[in-house]
């Protein structure tokens, strides 16, 4: 609980960060084009309706799109004017989390105008105001109430969603919720969520007491909650300015994916470039898969690892037929180099790879050893799987070579997986060959006896940008090549997934004794 | 002095105002009078182009409004109406200076204005002055409605039935008001309303209006002399036989 707490300012502080910037933003931008929407009749439906369709976009889809959009923008950009654009973290996150605030804002400032008593708009005119004075003397003050309560609707829902800005790479307090549900510590997400609903209330409360002010014409209320506002964004712009001047140079950023290994492999490396190197680092954790290697593509991250098989079917878009370990590791080192400017450091001696995994006693029980033992009894079965499995080149393989056909396919998140197949809610699972979890709920894994599934050897990626002007980065992290086999992996994540220890710990107590714990 | 010259004004499926021609002479108070929909009212909104006339000119003093940027123009022409439209989030003071404060009076001068305006409708300044619009009865907000009118020192007053949603007490006070107001500023004023009583009290002139034409104009002693027409005749007829029954009640006579 400590451990989590002490988390909690700093990501707090950033969570904040990030909502009153999109807040503001949205604001600046959705009030004007309210009131021009409300001058020019025409336009309302189209704009009101732009505003809309954004709204019904998923909001995590929303925030993860941004990301290779940024990124084409960047190139764009850097060819034209010499000036790249980061497309992970804040930025990605605050221009998503801006477009979710617009419709609220917008629409209330369009009823909050168009809601003003006619009388009044010909009193206004009759009195001999322009349409500017107008505006600001009658129908902004009268419509003021009711576009401060879209902005409070725009809070509550943005401080939510920014939660959701964990995978591109922005520091939220969904950091907690998402490590937190990967490495089954419940104390984390709980603290995560608590303190996403405590901010959404405090900054609800706060708006509303502006809302009241502006409905009472209150100076005093509307200077409470104009100085409460004043103090968070004193805060954030305070934090910001330290960490200006606290980090003279720029940290490396290490990146790690949303499940269990990715966290101990990222620590890892922080520990290992520390000790090596003494530069600081910052690790960026719960990337998307596809967000991740972006990142390091363009210079956003500087090294994470990844998995030779994802490389060759998703980014290389290979697969089919069987493939040796080393030709796929030397194709894939080959292309990220040429392509890319990605060095692969070398594989860390482990493979992850996809596997259909039973519980043992059922496995047995039904006679199936391999995978070509599933056909003739797939049709009774179901099969669970992570989100991405079922559109994965490896899963078409799979089918195609060993004609499966199970009664269902289930989507589920890889934290529950494990637990879905030993509860017997589903039969097989596509299981990660170095979770933890596959020993401690007693889960066989079926041979892949045809070699479909492509190798997936760990391999340490090195962005373009240090792979040239910091040797030391990669020669510090070139003892970790070969250092873990997969029984290694195995237990270093059953101590994080069984015994609830922290990421941190278990590669610091690694890196100290060698070997991983018994 | 007002002058309406052939003014039209046609919408899509129709006409509202068809080729009026008015002269309102300098310190004359003319009432429009006519029905609901004769377009008495979008003729009074012409003159300060809340309604921009389709043909047709207005000119004020001999000169042409349609050369005037709109709010200036209205600046200079006092407004009144029967919805009042006094700003909710301003203070009595604040409705009456609005004018004032547009044309840029320092703030000294419209203080003095405001309170000049508050006893000349008949409120009194200390008690009226920092009060919102809703805590006036619909009289009072009548009463702020005409000083907000009259503030910037207009040369022309439009009334649009100031007096219509009230009760016929304090409609009468506020017509004495009127009364006393503008024989003692000398005003040009175009005062509309459908009731004839309130016509022949306050105007010089009447002009009674039907489907967007002029019917007759003259004043109340030649309108009730020599009617054109049946439709003003019987406009006349209700109040003459007002007047007769109370005639006979004060005689003691009875019905």
């Amino acid at each position: 609980m400590s451990e989590q707490l002490a988390l909690l300012p700093g990501y707090g502080i950033a969570h904040l960060r990030l909502t009153l910037v999109a807040l503001a933003v949205g604001a600046a931008l959705s009030v004007p084009a309210g009131i021009w929407v409300t001058r020019r009749k025409s336009l309302e439906p189209g704009i009101l309706g732009v505003a809309s369709v954004i709204q019904t976009i998923p909001s995590l889809a929303l925030l993860a799109i941004m990301v290779p959009a940024l990124g084409a923008l960047g190139a764009l950009t850097a060819s034209w004017f010499g000036v790249s654009l980061r497309s992970i973290g804040y930025v990605p996150a605050v221009i998503a989390l801006t477009l979710y605030s617009v419709l609220p804002i917008l629409r209330n400032t369009v009823t909050g105008i168009e809601g003003v008593d006619p009388a009044l708009v010909e009193a206004a005119r009759g009195v001999g105001m322009t349409p500017g004075q107008r505006l600001a003397r009658v129908e902004l003050p009268l419509a003021l109430p009711v576009i401060v309560a879209g902005v409070r609707t725009a809070a509550v829902w943005v401080v939510g969603t920014a939660t959701l800005s964990t995978p591109v790479g922005a520091t939220s307090l969904g950091n907690f919720i998402f490590s937190g549900l990967q490495t089954r510590n419940t104390t984390a997400v709980l603290v995560g969520c608590v303190a996403a609903a405590a901010l959404a209330l405090a900054l609800d409360q706060t708006i509303r007491l502006l809302e009241v002010g502006a409905r009472r014409r209150s100076r005093g209320l509307l200077a409470a909650a104009g100085a409460v506002l004043l103090l968070l964004y004193g805060v954030t712009a305070a934090s910001v300015a330290f960490e200006r001047l606290g980090g003279g140079e720029r940290s490396l950023r290490i990146g790690a994916k949303a499940f269990t290994e990715q966290y101990i492999l990222a620590e890892l490396m922080a520990q290992q470039v520390a000790r090596g190197t003494g530069r600081p680092t910052e690790i960026v954790s719960s990337l998307g898969s596809t967000v991740a290697f972006d990142a390091l593509r363009s210079g956003d991250l500087d090294v994470y690892v990844d998995y030779s098989g994802t490389i060759w079917a998703t980014i290389m878009k290979r697969g089919g037929s069987f493939v040796d370990r080393d030709t796929v590791l030397a194709e894939v080192s080959r292309f990220l180099s040429r392509e890319h400017g990605i060095r692969v450091l070398g594989s860390l001696g482990f493979e992850n790879t996809y596997a259909l995994g039973m519980r043992a006693d059922r496995a047995e029980s039904l006679g199936l050893r391999r995978i070509g033992d599933l056909p003739r009894v797939a049709e009774r079965l179901e099969i669970g799987g992570d989100y991405e499995f079922f559109q994965r080149a490896e899963w078409k393989a799979l089918v195609e070579a060993y004609g499966l056909a199970f009664r269902a396919e289930r989507s589920m998140d890889p934290a529950l997986m494990y637990q879905a197949v030993a509860t017997g809610d589903v039969d097989v699972i596509s299981a990660f060959s170095t979770d933890g979890r596959i020993a401690a709920y007693d889960i066989v894994l079926l041979q892949d006896e045809r070699g479909v599934i492509p190798p997936y050897d760990a391999i340490l990626l090195v962005g373009p940008r240090i792979a040239e002007a910091e040797p030391g980065v990669a020669a510090a992290l070139e003892s970790l090549v070969g250092a873990l086999d997969a029984g290694t992996m195995q237990r270093l994540n059953l101590a994080v997934d069984r015994d609830g220890r922290a990421p941190a710990d278990v590669a610091r107590g690694f890196l100290d004794a060698g070997r991983a714990p018994e | 002095m007002i002058e309406l010259e052939e003014l039209t004004k046609r919408y899509a499926d129709s006409v509202a105002v068809d080729r009026l021609s008015l002269r309102v002479a300098a310190g004359e108070v003319l009432v429009l009078l006519g029905g609901s929909g004769c377009g008495k009212t979008t003729t009074l909104k012409m003159i300060n182009r809340l309604i921009e006339p389709t043909s047709g000119r207005v000119r004020l003093d001999g000169r042409d409004t349609a050369e005037i940027e709109p709010h200036s123009l209205r600046r200079g022409i006092g407004y009144a109406f029967q919805a009042v439209g006094l700003f909710p989030h301003m203070s009595v003071a604040g409705n009456i200076g609005v004018t004032p404060q547009l044309l840029g009076w320092p703030d000294a001068r419209v203080r003095e204005r405001v309170d000049a305006l508050l006893e000349l409708v008949e409120l009194e300044p200390a008690g009226f002055r920092e009060r919102l619009p809703h805590q006036l009865s619909g009289g009072q907000q009548q009463r702020v409605g005409l000083a907000r009118a009259l503030a910037a020192e207009p040369r022309v007053l439009l009334l649009d039935e100031p007096f219509g949603a009230l009760d016929p007490l304090t409609r009468d006070r506020l017509q004495q008001s009127f009364q006393a107001i503008r024989s003692r500023l000398g005003l040009t004023a175009v005062f509309v309303t459908h009731d004839m009583v309130e016509a022949l009290l306050l105007g010089d002139r009447i002009a009674v209006m039907r489907d967007g034409a002029l019917v007759q104009v003259g004043t109340p002693e030649q309108l009730l002399r020599e009617p054109a027409g049946d439709y003003v005749a019987d406009l006349m007829a209700t109040p003459r036989r007002q007047a007769e029954v109370m005639e006979r009640y004060l005689e003691g006579g009875g019905r």
